[in-house]
């Protein structure tokens, strides 16, 4: 019989406790100084002279104003984007055809693209000095400087969201069930109801979210395309801006809570979809 | 490939759906009795109580109440959005040059515009001033004790801030009043500048809520409200015996002007900036003006007399925006030498 030595085992694929537990407080660290913190000093700051004085702020016109374009804005961007998100996703999953990879590349565009780009590019497509913009004018249709142009600065933005998310599931989900939905007879539009969007819909509602979240938080291109008339083309991250700069910190940082709860229900249904639909979310989840 | 397009007409009803939906949004009529005023980040109290009192106003002349819309920024990028567009009836920016810059680029301001109202159509002025801690600390009496060794001051980017260039201008005079060599003086002071803000509200956060530097060079107004909405107790503003006097310009985009009754209210807008009661408004919100006689005494006796030096001491906008801020003038060889 020879002598084992227990207290230096352990299994290959763990560390040491030491490095297992400083990597993990590190992570902790920096998560809090990078992200806690900041996130509670904005609450901080927005409650400092009490709730009623918070709540009250909200109650400014311009300040209500800019809750009610956000949330038109969200309202005209995410639904549209969606709808595009799924018609991409589906041409791009369901069709085989040339330049499909290019395809995808310019649907990500938007990531990689500043939003000051972005929003400089509308200004010069559709401003008073182009042909275009000069006509819409003309037309008493401005773009830019009005909420059309928030809401295509907002669509730009989040545009890749949605089909982002659905592409990958869609290429893991294939074609057959769409196909023998088909050869069963049914039509293009009953098939896309009863096979393909109940395949999708986890992915599609996370994707929703996300585009949402970044649709109501956008400031750098709509700041560019807004004109930043009060109560008018004002959105709340702009306004939060406005209120800062008139020493009205409070209102402010009510505003950035109210933008940062919507942040954290949005993550929050988030995390709970994950955990709930991990399977059908992401296709490379399944193989775990 | 299987897949009929039937699906894709499916789509389009929808997407057609919200796309009117946002059209209908937009479109809303400009109503005649609205106006946009296009102004600068400092006016926006100035502007938020004469509003009001012009609304009033307006009404008790006979006509239906007006709705009147600000929007306050970077006096040069709102000029920008004025020439692509943005649909202002009048423009109250900081600079003649601005409003110069629009009459250029769109030809929606006559040529002429700054002779078609009182004072260079400049309703209320505003001087540059020292904003310094409480007590004042270091002893800041007047721009020779801002280029000591030890002395931090600060002012935004005169190459991307209206009022940054007053304060250059400022610093440059006294120089040139004392017999000293401006652009050495000048040099000394920027070398004290730890950090160049872009524009004037960022530097005024800097120095009040930053915390950073002894001496913030800013316009009046601006060192006022500071003063007001950050506490008295924590900063003084030091006069200097030099510095300039700063003419806000406003005027009338004819081109935006859509029909007689706009241009009516308009007109009206602009003129009665002059009127006793809007002066008395610039006052009481820190701006000098014209007209004292309804303004209340203590908001006039706040202002100590100072030598102000117009720009055309410099040789007009004209001559000293490329010759002290073009590329490679004065500013430039100034901060890259450091």
């Amino acid at each position: 019989m020879t002598d084992i030595t227990p207290t230096r085992w352990r299994p290959a694929t763990t560390e040491p406790a030491l490095v297992k537990w400083s990597l993990t407080g590190l992570c902790l660290a920096v998560l809090t100084v990078l992200l806690f913190a900041p996130l509670i000093a904005v609450f901080d700051e927005a409650l400092r002279r009490g709730w009623a004085f918070a709540l009250a702020s909200l109650g400014d016109p311009d300040a209500q104003s800019a809750i009610r374009l956000t949330l038109v804005v969200a309202a005209i961007s995410v639904p549209l984007n969606a709808a595009f998100g799924i018609a991409a996703a589906w041409a791009i999953t369901k069709f085989d055809w040339r330049g499909k990879a290019w395809v995808i590349t310019l649907i990500d565009l938007p990531f990689s693209v500043s939003p000051v780009v972005a929003g400089l590019l509308f200004v010069l497509m559709f401003g008073a000095n182009s042909a275009l913009g000069g006509w819409l004018v003309a037309n008493g249709f401005p773009v830019v400087f009005a909420v059309p142009g928030i809401v295509l600065a907002t669509m730009f933005i989040t545009f890749p969201f949605v089909a982002r998310e659905l592409i990958p599931v869609m290429l893991e989900q294939g074609r057959a069930e769409e196909e023998a939905a088909l050869t069963l007879g049914a039509s293009g539009w009953r098939t896309f109801l009863t096979v393909t969007l109940p395949n999708i819909r986890w992915a599609l509602l996370y994707g929703v979210l996300l585009c949402n979240a970044r649709a109501m938080g956008e400031f750098g291109a709509v700041a560019v395309v807004s004109g930043k008339i009060r109560g008018q083309t004002t959105t709340m991250p702009l306004m939060i801006e406005m209120f800062y700069n008139e020493y009205l910190s409070v209102a402010a940082f009510t505003m950035a809570s109210v933008l940062a709860l919507l942040a954290l229900v949005t993550l929050t249904l988030k995390s709970a979809l994950e955990w709930r639909y991990a399977d059908q979310l992401a296709a490379t989840h399944r193989h775990h | 490939m299987i897949l009929s397009f039937v699906s894709l007409r499916g789509f389009a009803r929808p997407v057609l759906a919200a796309g009117a939906l946002a059209l209908s949004l937009a479109a809303g009529p400009a109503a005649a009795q609205s106006l946009l005023n296009v102004s600068y980040d400092p006016t926006r109290e100035l502007y938020r109580e004469y509003n009001a009192w012009f609304a009033e106003w307006w009404q008790a002349q006979g006509n239906p109440r007006p709705t009147i819309q600000a929007s306050h920024g970077g006096s040069g990028a709102q000029a920008r959005a004025v020439i692509d567009g943005l649909g202002a009836q009048v423009v109250t920016l900081a600079l003649a040059g601005d409003i110069d810059a629009i009459a250029a680029n769109s030809g929606k301001v006559p040529e002429d515009w700054q002779s078609r109202l009182p004072h260079n159509a400049s309703p209320y002025t505003s001087t540059i001033v020292f904003l310094v801690r409480e007590g004042n600390p270091k002893g800041l009496k007047d721009w020779d004790d801002l280029v000591k060794p030890g002395v931090e001051v600060i002012t935004p980017n005169p190459k991307t801030s209206g009022g940054a260039r007053w304060n250059y201008l400022a610093a440059w005079g006294y120089a040139q009043e004392n017999g000293l060599d401006p652009q050495e003086f000048v040099g000394a002071l920027y070398r004290n500048v730890p950090v160049l803000d872009t524009a004037a509200r960022g530097s005024t956060t800097t120095f009040a809520q930053r915390g950073l530097g002894d001496v913030l060079l800013a316009w009046e107004n601006e060192a006022y409200l500071a003063l007001k909405e950050l506490g008295e107790d924590q900063f003084d503003i030091v006069v200097p015996s030099v510095s300039v006097l700063a003419e806000p310009p406003v005027a009338l985009v004819e081109g935006n002007i859509a029909d007689d009754a706009t241009r009516a209210l308009a007109t009206a807008y602009l003129e009665q900036l002059y009127s006793p009661e809007a002066q008395a408004i610039a006052l009481r919100n820190f701006y000098r003006a014209w007209d004292v006689s309804a303004a209340d005494p203590a908001d006039v006796a706040r202002f100590p007399e100072v030598n102000r030096l117009s720009i055309d001491y410099f040789g007009g906008w004209a001559r000293a925006q490329p010759e002290h801020f073009g590329d490679g003038g004065i500013f430039d060889q100034i901060y890259q030498g450091q």
